[in-house]
């Protein structure tokens, strides 16, 4: 009877007792989650896309600001202009900014900050970029001249990135648990694994513009633990969340507004040049006719995903149509095949990263290749196994096909690096680009890199996939966040309850 | 008694030299290293180059073996790869939470196990027994992860009792760590609750039939007097036996309820510092769960000599 009635007023208490304090309702602060948490918070010193996603324009600021429609407009530069060969940009930087430790923001950070990227014991993710900048000068404090050792059309756009967020020199080295910006937001704490929460800091240049005084992010990898804690309130806001099956469930809630945006990704079926027979171009193009997109976007990201034929998306310069170089035919998939004297079966390997576009794309790749006599072996792999067997530049490139997503925006130019993963090494898609990234006339520019992209369709580089659509949900009050990400970040200075 | 326990030390420190030497040598053939994990897919080969520089990955096995052995001993474990900070506190801020939920877990799993399981057995094939049995068979059959959904889906996203996930620490007021941890306990102790049922079942019954019941019995002995007095404390030693591991697996082994309630223990830190080959904090968390494996075991060898003294004379 006792254990009984202990049980009862056990239940009761649980009722009772005061709530945690709910994420809603509030009106200046907010709890945000995201998929994984950040390796340190310095973006200049590692490439994970989530140190971005916490720092980018909130603690740290870069010279440019890369907008949700991938426009660039003016952040710690006020202006600029660059030469007319594209090789020397002159940037006035706004005055009178200062850092979170108080030190002043001049042209000697944006020095030391790029100087320190293109350092030799520098692990920058942009490196290549820092290091091709011939110099940095600083003729006076709000003046910085960077002349780079070729023309580079997209430099405000570049320097827009998180690898080019500007770093106070004497606080620079513990930027990764201590991390000082000019940013709107501080770190006010960091419970490892579990969420950090940024403070709005009060002396910021533009504060009363800034409406939100605090934001929690919680990490929360699994689809099922992200669905039910934006379902239970927990969470306001959970940007790029894995919410495809239950998309419904949430557009019917009147609680919730629903994002879909596009992204810069590129999903891609890779294939190794390297290897024979995937030198021979008749053998990817007979692997592009066998891929049927459609199926793989809905089967691998149900349907959230926009058809590609290169390495470019919709939105951006000079995007031409190519999904119709080589579409989706299999017997002209097999008649390719025979064309180029191969005996079917072909056993190629297939090795998938760990995201469910990778695992469930895969099997759909390999049941479609199998119609046409391809036999893709799967081998399932973790990330650092794909990074050291796949992909790195000094590994073995040790696979036939691999699927994964690029996310970098304007990445055309890792195609020409000699040792990138895929082996294309065109000397006319090389003489391509430079010709591209040395033409400073839009519309001239926009036409070459429409010849760029069929280039890559006619020679089956890749079988391009899809460009990724991102999925944000939030609650229906909170307003300012971004449906389309150019970039993986969070502008938390545009976020405000209504 | 002293001869016993100087024995059982140094089986004790052999055990872990031979466990800290495996776990260096399997992590260490691992494909992929941290640097390029740390990088990620687009970065220059040069800056992965300099990273691997920076975290003393370049030093020859040896040489990094024996200089973890060395930090082991004066307790310096190093820095994260990934983190930067030091793996001592990242393990520390862990075990804040995964201790608690084990130990919740653990006493609602010998609460329900043992009332359950006398229960059983005092009432062997009448109709309670067989139903507490079925529920054990559901219990066990039961996915946890999938059972912890479902208490997921009540308790947070219909009644909006308890939050869906998340620690909310204990600087607040243990009521709010506890709450909390609530749910993730729940699910953890019914798999465990049902096993350790079945087993404390069996055990009495085993004990029930011994000749030592049958005299106590025919002395004039109650049935309920035999049960608590004698029955018990002979049936506690395979159920002590299960009780050790299933402690030593709650430890380590809650991964996938960490992942559903997206609580930052220690089973969701090495499985991420796995993923991100951040091995300094891997190795030291598993040579942490190897010591404490083991001193459960000592723990629980220390306890069967309580139960039954007859231990002591047969040196373990």
């Amino acid at each position: 009877m006792f254990r009984k009635l202990s049980i009862v007023a056990f239940v009761a208490a649980l009722v009772a007792a005061p709530l945690p304090v709910l994420a809603q309702g509030k009106k200046d602060s907010v709890v945000m989650a995201m998929a994984l948490e950040p390796p340190g918070l310095d973006p200049t010193n590692a490439a994970a896309a989530a140190i971005a996603e916490v720092t980018l324009y909130n603690i740290y600021e870069t010279l440019t600001k890369i907008n949700e429609d991938g426009s660039v407009s003016p952040l710690l530069a006020e202006s600029w202009t660059a030469s007319p060969d594209l090789k020397t940009y002159t940037f006035k930087l706004r005055k009178g900014v200062k850092f979170h430790n108080g030190e002043p923001f001049n042209s000697a950070a944006v020095k030391f900050s790029f100087e320190r990227n293109a350092a030799p014991t520098s692990t920058n993710k942009d490196k290549s970029l820092y290091q091709a900048f011939e110099k940095v000068e600083a003729p006076d404090a709000d003046t910085v001249v960077i002349t780079v050792k070729y023309g580079e059309p997209n430099l405000p756009f570049l320097l827009g990135q998180a690898g080019g967020s500007i770093v106070e020199p004497k606080s620079a080295a513990t930027n990764v648990t201590q991390p000082v910006g000019t940013g709107p937001y501080q770190l006010g704490a960091w419970a490892k694994g579990s969420s950090i929460t940024l403070t709005k800091w009060a002396d910021y240049r533009n504060a009363s513009a800034v409406k939100l005084s605090k934001v929690t992010i919680r990490f929360i990898s699994d689809p099922a633990a992200q669905t039910a804690a934006l379902l239970s309130g927990d969470v306001d806001a959970f940007p790029r969340v894995s919410a495809q099956r239950t998309i419904a469930q949430f557009k019917a809630d009147p609680r919730f507004t629903v994002l879909v945006g596009g992204s810069r990704a590129k999903t891609i079926v890779a294939i190794n040049h390297r290897k024979k027979p995937l030198d021979d171009v008749r053998v990817r193009r007979a692997i592009l006719a066998a891929i049927d997109r459609k199926a793989m976007i809905d089967g691998a990201v149900d349907g959230f995903g926009t058809p590609i034929g290169s390495f470019y998306v919709p939105g951006a310069l000079g995007y031409v149509e190519t999904t119709g170089i080589n579409p989706y035919d299999p017997e002209k998939a097999k008649k390719l095949l025979t064309e180029a004297g191969i005996t079917t079966p072909l056993e190629l390997s297939l090795k998938l990263p760990p995201p469910s576009y990778a695992r469930q794309g895969g099997e759909i790749a390999a049941a479609q290749l199998a119609k046409v006599g391809i036999v893709a072996k799967i081998e399932n792999v973790e990330w650092a196994q794909w990074l050291s067997q796949v992909f790195a530049g000094n590994g073995p490139h040790n696979f036939d096909l691999t699927i994964v997503s690029h996310v970098e925006p304007f990445d055309l130019v890792k195609i020409t690096e000699p040792d990138y993963y895929l082996g294309y090494n065109n000397e006319k898609f090389n003489a391509l680009y430079k010709q591209i990234v040395s033409t400073p006339d839009e519309a001239a520019r926009a036409k070459l890199l429409g010849d760029a992209q069929r280039m890559l369709a006619t020679d089956a580089v890749s079988a391009y996939l899809y460009q990724p659509q991102l999925i944000t949900i939030t609650s229906k009050k909170l307003k300012g966040v971004w449906k389309d990400v150019p970039q993986y970040e969070n502008d938390f200075s545009t976020w405000h309850w209504e | 008694m002293s001869v016993f326990v100087l024995r059982r030390l140094l089986t004790l420190l052999a055990t872990l030299v031979g466990a800290s030497l495996i776990i260096f040598l399997v992590l260490d053939a691992l494909p992929g290293n941290a640097a390029q994990m740390l990088m990620g897919a687009d970065a220059s080969p040069d800056a992965v180059r300099a990273l691997t520089v920076k975290l003393g990955l370049d030093q020859p096995l040896a040489v990094r073996y024996l200089q973890w052995i060395k930090g082991l001993v004066v307790g310096d474990l190093g820095n994260s790869y990934v983190y930067g900070t030091p793996v001592a506190s990242l393990i520390a801020e862990r075990l804040v939470l995964t201790i608690p939920l084990a130990i919740m877990a653990m006493t609602i799993t010998v609460t329900l196990a043992l009332s359950a399981g006398i229960y059983t057995a005092a009432n062997h094939n009448k109709l309670g027994d067989v139903g507490v049995m079925s529920l054990t068979q559901v219990g066990i059959a039961l996915p946890n992860f999938w059972f912890a959904i479902l208490l997921v889906l009540l308790f947070a996203v219909r009644l909006q009792w308890l939050s869906a996930g998340g620690f909310a620490g204990w600087e607040d007021g243990i009521w709010l760590g506890v709450k909390s941890l609530l749910l993730p306990a729940i699910s953890l102790a019914v798999v465990q609750a049902a096993i350790l049922a079945r087993v404390t079942r069996s055990a009495v019954l085993e004990v029930l039939r011994e000749d030592f019941v049958r005299t106590a019995r025919a002395k004039g002995l109650g049935k309920r007097e035999v049960l608590w007095s004698h029955v018990l404390r002979n049936a506690m030693i395979p159920v002590m036996t299960v009780m050790g591991l299933q402690f030593a697996n709650l430890l380590a082994g809650t991964i996938v309820i960490e992942n559903v309630f997206y609580l930052p223990g220690l089973g969701r830190l090495i499985f991420q510092s796995i993923a991100n080959r951040d091995l300094i904090v891997v190795r030291n968390c598993v040579m942490l769960l190897a010591a404490m494996v083991v001193i459960v075991n000592f723990v629980v060898d220390v306890l069967y000599a309580f139960i039954d003294p007859r231990i002591k004379v047969h040196d373990l």
